[in-house]
């Protein structure tokens, strides 16, 4: 029962904290580039202003285009309830694997680039083919990573792993762990739609990924797809977080422990959003052609994490 | 009697039944009535399966029913899910061609083409069935002159046919004679061409014959299962074969080439050294990647799912390789698991891939392309047909909750697993394997986003798909029984682990697989758990549950132009079709693909400075077929000019051969 309580909590968390992620994110680099910035809470305030608006879809779109951001939604609320965000005891040990979570947001994904296509434009289609072609290149740098990780507990039980490491920080501090923290690191900048890869903040048909899929999309549908984008973020920064800085998690689902975690986790993925958002300051995007490339480097990072992992176990 | 022996009794005189019905039946009976008995034939041939797996096996000696040799059958856990396999997929293309052949339907109706389709399936259940080396030659042979037939079906119609026909009929020869050398070789070398006396005498065979053996049977084998470089008969065959037969094939009876690696390398030979694995391995490694690429960047939707045929047989050798080293390491219980995720593919493979082909019949037939690029807009037109490809396609795409996705996750674990004194080749070999598999997963989501996006969605962007109808009932009855098997593969994989075991076990891998009950997949050896029905029921739960929400908020959706740029309407030529949507990935895989580009600029007649015209081309040649079969091919015909020579009609030439033919036998004789 205790665990439902810590994945409700997880979910409850994730979701509300995920457009102030986005929000502390901008604050930082309107900071850093002199802005005044907005305030914490705009995310917020535009998807309310969004959910109150009519929704409106382009006259050839089906139902795939309805889905999607259901879809979307969907996987990230799952992933956020079952990932050891808070505690390493999930309700469903079978869902919070790492190749299950890293499917599950590819499944989010396509179902996006499936809307793009279905609005029938140009631009949905642009979105979604540049989307699947880098979630298609990230995927082995994501599992490589996987590897190096599982390879030390055994087993790719998200709840395993970060609890092994919670408990024997010599698993964490190692050569296999810093390299597939940098392989990690990258795939989930690129599956986050992040500099350099993606630029959120733009609107211009060069250089648009996520945003081109989702220029359709307004009123709730809009709101939807923007919240699960933000918690499709906040849910990367969290695994990266507790993957390779494990402690702080609950092993043991009692309600003390899991406030302690909570707070612990907010402060976690707090910083790592903040660092990501400073670096993306100093950052320009990459050309579509050299994201296959960046992508190729970080894939080099996870393989020498797996055999340091084997090498040097 | 065995239960497995009156039901491969009752398939075997259903065929010879729904072949005669083929022959005098009238042309409006004919498919339904020849549909019906390859499903009745399907249906039987599954319960011979089911009864083998439980563990019925049976074996019988007909010595009367051919001549020198007889003919004998033996049926253990392996046959047995081949035998499952093979009959389920027949059962639903059965009820499929039902609708889809003869008249108001698309394919063949002829006597010919239909009444062979029973015999096709009948002699597919030969193969597994069979228990001596000359009982599998004479099946395997049968399967292939009937599937050659049934590619032939359509030639009148369609050029294209002849070309791929004969393509499949080489290849598919050569791949029998390799077979037939590798087999008459282990039968002469062992005690024996019963497969219980190989298996009895396989283990003091000499290395030099075992490898050589294994070596010639997996060329042959390799080729029926369209692993790359063997492969370029299957893009042909399944594209311009009819529909349902496209669907057998692809869905069983390339199944059966990995079904003749399982029985040789495993059973017969009883594992081997490592590099026959590490060899198996990097064919499949090839093939997945090889095909999966190809299959992104092909606008022709049936050659498409070829080529991903090419990358799912791959990850099932890469599974059955690692579960060959792992054996051979002595981890039998990630053997086990290994081999339980190529088996498991297998059916996976089957199930989906025969709701995709028959999906692509549909589309066929509704619209008369196969070219991704003239299509688009069906998801309004034809609903159902959408709906039921869209559950193949997510398990093609191995994303979760789909079927594909369960067998790649326990392939996954099985690579991921590392030995502690593994030795340097499978510390590089199984992390390149995983990537292997996660690059091909990648890819594969590509390919099946395109395929439906650009196939299904949007609006049409050619008047056969602006005029497509729903498909007739049988057709997508078919479909929905596939949709149904795709779906039970999904969320209950738990089922098939007493029979994965049985097989497992059968072939000396792992002991239990699976531990504990439920609904999740638990696993001997390896400390992970799936529950693939949580996974379904979660994101399924959620999602009706957002919408339900979302419904709160009270505004019903306005449907309006999409933003046109303030530029006019929007036309269907403005959509981004199959072929600009792989664009990204064609540039990343240049140097793999290889494409062909042309831009001829036409000048206009006045001045060479106004241009009247730009004609751009590009192909996309498949790489190997190029540079691997052109110069064979070349050479055999040159060979075969220079040999019309030794034959110039003159009597006495060919005296004088015969004369030199008997001196040199002699000769041979005394020297030895």
């Amino acid at each position: 029962m205790n665990a439902w309580v810590s994945a409700i909590a997880q979910v409850v968390l994730v979701a509300a904290a995920a457009p102030l992620v986005i929000g502390l994110m901008r604050g930082v680099r309107a900071r850093l580039e002199g802005r005044a910035g907005g305030r914490l809470v705009q995310p917020w305030r535009d998807l309310r202003k969004q959910l109150r608006k009519e929704p409106v879809i382009p006259a050839d779109a089906g139902i795939f285009f309805i889905a999607a951001p259901l879809v979307l939604v969907a996987t990230s609320v799952l992933v956020a309830g079952v990932a050891p965000f808070l505690s390493t005891v999930g309700p469903l040990p079978g869902v919070a694997d790492l190749v299950v979570v890293v499917g599950l947001l590819l499944l989010g994904a396509a179902a996006l680039a499936l809307a793009g296509l279905d609005t029938g434009t140009a631009f949905g289609g642009m979105g979604a083919s540049r989307e699947v072609t880098i979630a298609a290149l990230v995927e082995p740098t994501a599992l490589l990573a996987v590897f190096a990780l599982s390879t030390r507990v055994g087993s790719t039980d998200l709840g395993r792993i970060v609890a092994a490491g919670a408990t024997d920080p010599a698993l964490v501090f190692t050569p296999a762990s810093a390299l597939a923290a940098a392989a990690l690191g990258v795939a989930a900048l690129a599956e986050a739609g992040r500099l350099p890869v993606d630029n959120p903040a733009t609107h211009l048909e060069l250089t648009m990924v996520h945003e081109a899929m989702v220029l359709e999309y307004a009123g709730r549908d809009l709101a939807l797809v923007e919240w699960a984008a933000a918690m499709r973020l906040s849910i990367l920064l969290g695994l990266l977080a507790n993957l390779f800085i494990p402690w702080g998690v609950a092993t043991n689902p009692r309600p003390a422990a899991l406030a302690l975690a909570a707070g612990v986790f907010v402060v976690k993925v707090a910083g790592l959003a903040a660092l990501v958002a400073a670096g993306e300051v100093f950052v320009a995007k990459l050309r579509l052609f050299r994201v296959p490339e960046l992508l190729a480097g970080s894939f080099v990072l996870g393989l020498l994490a797996v055999i340091a992992s084997s090498v040097l176990a | 009697m065995n239960p497995v022996a009156s039901a491969l009794g009752g398939a075997f005189i259903l065929a010879g039944l729904g072949a005669l019905a083929g022959l005098v039946s009238p042309a409006r009976w004919r498919s339904a009535a020849v549909g019906m008995a390859s499903a009745a034939v399907g249906v039987a041939g599954a319960a011979a399966g089911v009864a083998a797996v439980s563990g019925r096996p049976w074996q019988a000696y007909l010595p009367d029913v051919l001549p020198l040799s007889g003919v004998r059958l033996a049926v253990d856990p392996l046959s047995g899910w081949l035998l499952l396999l093979v009959g389920a997929v027949a059962a639903v293309v059965g009820v499929y061609t039902a609708g889809y052949a003869g008249q108001g339907g698309h394919g063949p109706a002829g006597r010919g083409a239909l009444a062979v389709l029973p015999l096709f399936v009948a002699s597919m259940l030969l193969v597994p069935a069979a228990g001596s080396v000359s009982t599998f030659l004479l099946g395997w042979e049968l399967m292939a002159a009937t599937s050659l037939l049934l590619v032939l079906a359509e030639h009148r119609h369609n050029p294209a046919v002849r070309s791929a026909a004969l393509w499949y009929a080489a290849m598919t020869q050569a791949g029998f004679v390799s077979v037939l050398l590798g087999l008459t070789w282990l039968a002469a070398a062992g005690t024996g061409e019963s497969f219980a006396a190989i298996r009895a005498g396989g283990v003091d065979l000499p290395p030099v014959t075992a490898s050589g053996v294994f070596l010639l049977c997996l060329a042959g084998f390799a080729s029926k299962a369209g692993v790359v470089p063997l492969h370029p008969w299957l893009p042909r065959a399944h594209a311009e074969a009819p529909s349902h037969v496209s669907a057998l094939m692809s869905a069983a009876m390339v199944k059966l080439g990995v079904y003749g690696i399982v029985r040789v390398g495993f059973d017969l030979l009883g594992g081997g050294p490592r590099w026959w694995w590490l060899l198996l391995g990097a064919l499949g490694a090839v093939s997945a990647l090889y095909g999966i690429l190809q299959a992104a960047v092909a606008t022709d939707l049936k050659r498409l799912l070829a080529f991903s045929t090419s990358e799912n047989v791959g990850l099932i050798l890469l599974g059955l390789a690692a579960a060959g080293v792992w054996s051979g390491a002595g981890e039998g219980a990630v053997a086990g698991v290994a081999l339980a995720a190529a088996l498991l593919h297998m059916a996976n493979h089957a199930a989906f891939k025969t709701l995709l082909f028959c999906g692509a019949g549909s589309v066929l037939r509704a619209t008369g392309t196969r070219d991704l690029d003239a299509l688009g807009g069906l998801s309004r037109r034809m609903p159902a047909t959408t709906t039921l490809f869209t559950v193949g396609a997510l398990g093609a795409a191995a994303l979760p909750p789909g079927n594909g996705f369960v067998s790649e996750w326990l392939l996954l674990q099985a690579l991921l697993h590392q030995a502690p004194q593994a030795g340097a080749v499978l510390t590089v070999a199984a992390p390149v394997a995983v990537a292997v598999v996660a690059l091909t997963a990648g890819i594969g989501v590509a390919t099946f986003v395109k395929v439906l996006g650009t196939g299904f969605l949007a609006r049409p962007r050619g008047d056969g798909a602006a005029a497509a109808v729903e498909s007739p009932r049988w057709m997508l009855a078919g479909m929905g029984l596939a949709a149904a098997g795709c779906a039970a593969l999904a969320v209950a994989p738990v089922v098939a682990a007493p029979a994965l075991d049985r097989v497992a076990s059968g072939l000396r891998a792992g002991p239990a697989l699976f531990e504990g009950g439920g609904v999740d997949l638990r696993l001997a050896g390896i400390a992970s758990t799936l529950s693939p029905l949580w996974v379904a029921v979660g994101v399924v739960a959620l999602a009706v549950a957002t919408a339900v929400a979302g419904r709160a908020f009270g505004r019903g959706r306005r449907r309006a132009p999409a933003w046109d740029c303030g530029d006019g309407p929007l036309t269907a030529r403005m959509e981004y079709t199959a072929t600009s949507f792989a664009e990204p990935l064609q540039r990343v895989f240049d140097d793999v693909l290889a494409p062909e580009q042309d831009v001829d600029v036409t000048h206009s007649a006045e001045s060479a400075y106004l241009v009247r015209a730009v004609q751009y081309r590009r192909r996309l040649p498949d790489r190997i077929e190029a540079r691997l079969y052109r110069p064979l091919v070349a050479a055999v015909e040159a060979a075969g000019r220079a040999g019309r020579r030794l034959a110039n009609g003159s009597l006495h030439r060919y005296l004088a051969y015969m004369l030199a033919a008997v001196v040199a036998v002699l000769v041979a004789g005394v020297i030895r």
